[in-house]
């Protein structure tokens, strides 16, 4: 009983406890089944409305009629009912939920894979499906099995040019796709206080390409800093003595290099070195991995002054960051470097639109999953940190960022 | 309802199955049911989705894995797949099994021949396959009552009605 999954939860790890959900949210995919399924239970009313978050990201804008109608029951929907509702523009739900949105010990349900990012905050935060969320509307709780704990321990500093999505691509490597299925990750160690806020999203957003339901931090005086940006106060979250571990593994991060997650698994990673040369058709910044406003910032201070050698597409994860990114002249310099700007959510990520990958085109993508067909039938791509991508957007082939930061 | 025992032939899929290749991105943008179960399976082998109806499906570990779409599970479920065996499963795969109604066995040494016969039971938590019989991870009591239920939907409706 020592974890902070069994110090939220209140329970041992193994055991079965229903929950009250501070936080549920959803986006304008799963958002769609959920109303269908929410509508077939027959409840009377949404049980906690303001507790729910319906966040407009995957699709949106709409693409085509289809989209445009499926959005609009649900948007009215969402408002009718009561619950937040952020429409087009606002940004992926994950970005748009970590901007003050999760506290500390929250229980936090997204219906979305890549819930897990907001464990960066000390919340249990968790993915499900569209069934969970509808039963969450209706009642305003769900079960969770408590899950045991992976410890990851971070020591030392980044070289010049590494990111923490580096970082993130080698735990994944290390644990493997199905290395922490169940478990939650607990990111500890010397260099954790070190870590910033953006740098944890990032981390704790690829917890589930390990199969973790959960990537957490403990609260610190970084979660304290970012969240009081927000108007929001929090405690410090204190790591337990007798907190055990079914499985520890050690990171110096000195050691790490430019990554890339190469074409059709998460966990299969090789040294950008390696691969260097390699051509691209198509370089993608964005996401709830990478599409933050540092993120955008880092691609930008090696894209200025130049242009870029192949299409650039670049997608803030949220208003705010674009805004951001728009304010201090980031945004300008992408736009003089020939990138393409999209409005903030997923973009082309899932495949859907705003830069989908044609039929043996290769891609370099700033985001946590390179599955098959995911960004284009019969495409290919890799993933790497927005540095690497800028350096390769440059030449229009693989590069190494340390070569030209 | 559900029925959490039954027997049928087994179809065997490979390990490390992400939903995108259950059912494809391009397939989302649909309330119907049926075109996800006519084209499941569709990047990984298309001759897949015509053999579902009334397989018992047994997967390779981490079933499952990847976005958390739920129409990959209903897809599996209006195909006609009777239950899914694997080693493991990516956790909101199996809970979304579990939330439509899709019997789910977690089953470690079972090694798939296509077309054998298999005979499961979740209550009891045991598979018999060519004369063998396997003991699976048990599930909890709040997930039997769903399942039986025939999934979230109808427990809901169940339990609002009372
Ligand atoms: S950016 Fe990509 S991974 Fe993140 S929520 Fe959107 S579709 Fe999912």
């Amino acid at each position: 009983m020592g974890t902070l999954s069994e110090t939220i939860l209140g329970a041992q790890a193994g055991s079965f406890s229903d929950k009250r959900i501070d936080k549920a949210f959803c986006h304008d995919g799963t958002g769609v089944q959920a109303k269908v399924i929410y509508d077939e239970m027959g409840a009377p009313g949404i049980a906690n409305p303001k507790a729910c978050y319906v966040i407009y990201d995957h699709i949106a804008p709409a693409n085509t009629s289809q989209t445009a109608d499926l959005h609009r029951e649900l948007r009215e929907f969402a408002i009718r009912s009561g619950m937040h509702f952020s429409d087009v523009g606002g940004g992926i739900c994950h970005q748009y939920m970590a901007e003050g949105r999760v506290l500390p010990g929250e229980v936090v349900i997204g219906a979305d894979s890549h819930s897990c990012t907001l464990g960066a905050f000390g919340a249990f935060a968790t993915g499900v499906g569209a069934s969970d969320m509808a039963g969450i509307w209706v009642s305003g709780e769900t079960w969770l099995r408590v899950p045991e704990s992976v410890a990851i321990h971070i020591s030392g500093s980044l070289v010049k040019g590494v990111e923490y999505k580096d970082l993130a691509l080698a735990y994944v490597t290390e644990l493997g796709m199905d290395g922490a299925t169940y478990q939650a990750l607990e990111f500890l160690g010397d260099s954790v206080s070190s870590i910033p806020m953006e740098g944890r999203l990032t981390l704790s957003n690829m917890a589930v390409e390990a199969g973790a339901k959960t990537g957490l931090w403990y609260a610190d005086t970084v979660t304290r800093e970012y969240l009081a940006r927000f108007g929001q106060s929090c405690t410090d979250q204190e790591v337990k003595p007798e907190a055990t571990y079914s499985k520890e593994i050690h990171i110096g991060l000195d050691d790490i290099e430019p990554m890339l997650a190469v074409p059709h698994r998460v966990d299969t990673v090789k040294p950008v070195s390696a691969l260097a040369g390699t051509r691209l058709d198509q370089v993608f910044i964005g996401t709830c991995t990478n599409g933050r406003y540092e993120d955008l910032s880092r691609a930008a201070a090696i894209l200025d002054g130049k242009q870029v050698a192949v299409r650039t597409i670049v997608t803030p994860a949220s208003r705010a960051d674009y805004l951001k990114a728009e304010k201090s002249g980031v945004m300008g310099t992408l736009v003089e470097a020939g990138c393409v700007i999209c409005p903030p959510g997923c973009g082309p990520c899932l495949g859907a639109h705003m830069g989908v990958l044609g039929e043996g085109e290769v891609g370099l993508s700033t985001a946590n999953r390179n599955f098959k067909n995911r960004m284009g039938v019969g495409a290919s791509y890799y993933l790497s940190s927005p540095s690497t991508a800028a350096a390769s957007a440059l030449t229009g082939e693989i590069a190494d960022p340390r070569e030209v930061v | 309802m559900t029925l959490l025992a039954g027997t049928g032939p087994a179809v065997c899929i490979g390990e490390d199955i992400d939903t995108d290749l259950v059912i494809a991105g391009r397939y989302l943008r649909t309330k119907d049911r049926s075109v996800w179960a006519e084209h499941a399976f569709e990047d990984l082998d298309p001759t897949l989705a015509p053999r579902l109806r009334g397989c018992v499906l047994v997967a390779g570990k981490n079933m499952g894995c990847g976005s958390s779409r739920e129409q990959a599970v209903m897809a599996l479920r209006e195909a006609g797949v009777l239950a899914v065996i694997a080693p493991s499963f990516a956790r909101i795969f199996y809970r979304n099994c579990i939330n439509v109604g899709l019997p789910v066995l977690e089953c470690h040494d079972l090694v798939c021949k296509d077309a054998e016969m298999i005979t499961y039971d979740c209550t009891t938590g045991t598979v018999n396959a060519g004369g063998r019989s396997y003991t699976c991870g048990p599930l909890s009591s709040r997930m039997q009552e769903i399942l039986s239920a025939g999934g979230l939907v109808e427990y809901w409706k169940g339990r609002l009605s009372r």
